[in-house]
């Protein structure tokens, strides 16, 4: 089996038996990274470039030392500046990593579609890191094998997840992966962040947390960025935490062997109570470790692609 | 010089003919529109009076528009040439080429140019330039405020001293209801529209295509409806209040469409009001995989606002069909969906696509042709889109019966900027005349 696109752009284009491939491959080297020796030659002699345009820690970080278990040389870009001020077309300076001999090219861009314009532009396998508003698919390819590790099944789970929808790629991706596999999602915040035309991706709507968490088998926090303060999405972030921040009280409303995720960063006391975050049901450091062996089977079953 | 134009069916609105006709042209002036002239036109002036006519046959000449259409030269009010300022996308000169390949023979040209349109001089320079290098008419729309930036009033009575024949800020609302309300008030001492781009911004913030459902699954900022149909209520409120003359441009919505129809209904103002072929020929759809040659401004919409528009068109609330046409340059809309510019390039697709509402029995021949000629040339007060004897011999002869491809390389305007790119059209023009030229093409 292997994919039938040589890009990674969005969890949209792919199907269930893909998503299932990507997990069954991430198991094999979730064991490689269990050993002493977590290296490995499957992709040696290949060039990955991190081409950043957004700040990012963890993930740039997570998808430069999955290239390097796989033995890929990697060169990470950041680019601070939008390439509009910088003067360079974004085509132009993908063309000029192309050209330096890129076999994968990882890119985040505050602009959605971004990695949709570069796969089809590029020879090179194009892995989505993150575009605007739209996906994340790697955070999702990883929540779901964070999800199995522990229910050892996706289908027929009630999944809430909670906060920014509307801006959030992270949840666009598991909303589109969730539902490919099978899952019930429900979504929780205030109608500014959460459309109600939202229903129509075959998700259920709530506005009170507290009736949204009953019962579910999963809670995915969101992070919530700031700078969407005084903007008019909501008044203030302890008017959020109030209404829609996860406490302890409210989780005991989820079943009891709920699992508790983030994709990160967190914002302690804004979205997430520091003893959920860092108690039982908490599985938010083992999405971290996960992500590692996702993104190292994204790159793998991609260059199988490209034979 | 003398042009005969032979059994063509002529549409002209302005004075009910649909039927075969032969049109005679003399020194650059409609003649005579007849059933059937006879085989050597009568004697012009000079011409020898009750005796037989003369003619040097170099300066006569036949055109046979057998299965052919014979209109008025269409009148586009809504047209983006770029010069001064943005040669590169499109000059007066490409601009014009496209008009005249589309069977348009007059421009209105939109001042968002740099400088903006906003004095005399600009007007001047437009106009120049357009005598010496157009090859259509052009008639420059003034900027409605300083700079477009919708505070203070620009100099109207100058700039149409100097040939602006209508103001607009297009492109950007005038988003002050008190700067909105003294431009309709002193509008009227010339008698000339005000040309209204209806979006309330603070609405429309940031947005790059429709609100909806695509527009989050594609993760881009959505645009309502009700950021335009919020505008287009209050410029009619505003020509209710004024008795100034209002034009709203590029309708989008259903909001809009009835709006504009219960104001027409009451009566109480000068409303007229145009739309843009791409309304109602594609939906929000035609963004599918962030396609930067859908993103315009008003975005496209959704399947009941194009119907809507359609019914618009039928009921006689919309009374124009204007292109919009926006040329860009191909390296602008190359690349992140955020950051391309909005339009399309619309002068050499719209007769095609237009043409289709008559297929569909949207409306008659006259009334599209009347839409695209008459209707525009009343609203800017030009004479034009009319073939009656005596008015300027600007026509066009337009093919309706050979499918052809669209291809944008193909384009006169610079801007190769279209959805349409590989679209199967009907009707194009074979022969426009304007200016006292004929332009003929295969």
């Amino acid at each position: 089996m292997s994919l039938r696109s040589k890009d990674l752009v969005g969890i949209k284009g792919l199907d269930a038996a893909d998503i299932e491939l990507i997990l069954e491959t991430a198991s094999g080297f979730k064991d490689v990274l269990g050993r002493d020796i977590k290296k490995v030659p499957a992709l040696r002699g290949k060039t990955t470039v991190n081409l950043f345009y957004e700040p990012s820690t963890r993930t740039r970080t997570s998808f430069e030392l999955a290239a390097k278990r796989l033995s890929t040389d990697v060169i990470n870009i950041s680019v601070s500046t939008s390439s509009v001020v910088k003067g360079e077309s974004l085509r132009d300076t993908a063309l000029t990593i192309q050209a330096l001999g890129a076999d994968f090219i990882i890119v985040r861009h505050s602009c959605s579609g971004v990695a949709h314009f570069l796969a089809e532009n590029l020879d090179a396998s194009v892995v989505n890191a993150g575009d605007g508003t739209n996906e994340h698919p790697t955070q999702a390819l990883l929540d779901l094998f964070t999800i199995m590790e522990k229910k050892h099944a996706i289908k027929g789970l009630d999944v809430a997840i909670v906060g920014d929808i509307l801006h959030s790629r992270v949840a666009k991706s598991n909303i589109y992966a969730l539902k490919k596999l099978g899952a019930n999602v429900r979504l929780i915040g205030p109608p500014t962040l959460v459309p109600a035309f939202m229903k129509e991706l075959g998700v259920d709507i709530y506005t009170d947390m507290n009736k949204g968490l009953k019962g579910v088998d999963i809670v995915m926090m969101l992070r919530i960025q700031m700078e969407r303060q005084g903007k008019g999405f909501f008044p203030t972030t302890v008017e959020y935490f109030k209404n829609w921040g996860l406490t302890s009280e409210r989780l005991s409303r989820a079943k009891r062997n709920v699992l508790v995720m983030h994709p990160g960063p967190m914002n302690r006391g804004v979205e997430i109570s520091s003893d959920v975050a860092d108690g039982l049901r908490s599985v938010i450091l083992d999405q971290v470790t996960n992500g590692l062996a996702v993104r190292m089977a994204v790159l793998y079953l991609l260059a199988g692609v490209k034979g | 010089m003398t042009i005969v134009i032979r059994n063509g069916r002529v549409i002209d609105p302005s004075q009910g003919i649909d039927g075969i006709c032969d049109v005679l042209i003399e020194d650059g002036k409609i003649k005579e529109v007849s059933k059937k002239l006879p085989a050597h036109p009568p004697p012009g002036k000079g011409g020898q009076r009750g005796g037989k006519r003369k003619i040097d046959p170099s300066g006569m000449k036949e055109i046979d528009a057998g299965g052919k259409l014979v209109v008025p030269g269409l009148v586009d009010m809504h047209v983006h040439l770029r010069e001064p300022g943005f040669e590169y996308k499109e000059t007066i000169k490409t601009g014009t080429e496209a008009a005249v390949r589309g069977g348009v023979t007059s421009v209105c040209c939109m001042p968002n140019t740099n400088p903006v349109n906003d004095n005399s001089s600009v007007t001047e320079f437009i106009m120049r330039k357009a005598a010496h290098e157009g090859a259509c008419r052009v008639y420059p729309i003034g900027a409605i405020t300083k700079g477009q930036k919708g505070e203070e009033l620009a100099e109207m009575t100058m700039m149409h001293e100097a040939g602006c024949i209508a103001f607009s800020d297009d492109g950007r609302p005038v988003m002050d209801s008190l700067v909105m309300r003294r431009a309709l008030e002193y509008s009227k001492v010339l008698n000339v529209p005000i040309i209204s781009h209806s979006e309330d911004l603070t609405l429309s913030s940031g947005g790059v295509m429709n609100e909806g459902l695509l527009a989050v699954t594609l993760g881009l900022k959505g645009i309502p409806a009700q950021a335009e149909e919020i505008m287009v209520a209050r410029d009619i409120a505003l020509a209710e209040l004024t008795g100034g003359r209002m034009h709203i441009a590029h309708i989008s919505t259903e909001g809009s469409v009835e709006l504009i129809r219960a104001a027409k209904k009451r009566g109480l103002a000068d409303i007229t009001a145009e739309t843009c072929p791409h309304y109602f020929s594609i939906t929000e759809e035609a963004v599918g995989n962030y396609n930067t040659y859908a993103k315009v401004n008003p975005p496209l919409r959704r399947k009941r606002d194009v119907e809507a528009v359609k019914r618009g068109l039928q009921d006689g609330t919309i009374d124009v069909i204007a292109t919009d046409h926006a040329p860009h340059h191909t390296d602008e809309k190359l690349g992140e969906f955020d950051s391309a510019p909005s339009g399309i390039s619309g002068l050499e697709t719209s007769i095609g696509l237009s043409m289709k509402l008559v297929d569909e029995g949207v409306l008659t021949l006259s009334g599209l042709i009347g839409k695209m000629s008459l209707n525009p040339s009343v609203i800017v007060g030009i004479k034009c889109g009319t073939l009656r004897p005596g008015a300027d011999a600007d026509l066009s002869v337009i093919e309706t019966g050979r499918e052809y491809k669209v291809d944008p390389g193909r384009f006169s305007s610079k801007g190769k900027n279209t959805p349409f790119d590989g679209w199967l059209l009907k009707a194009k023009p074979a022969v426009t005349i304007t200016l006292g030229r004929i332009y003929e093409w295969e």
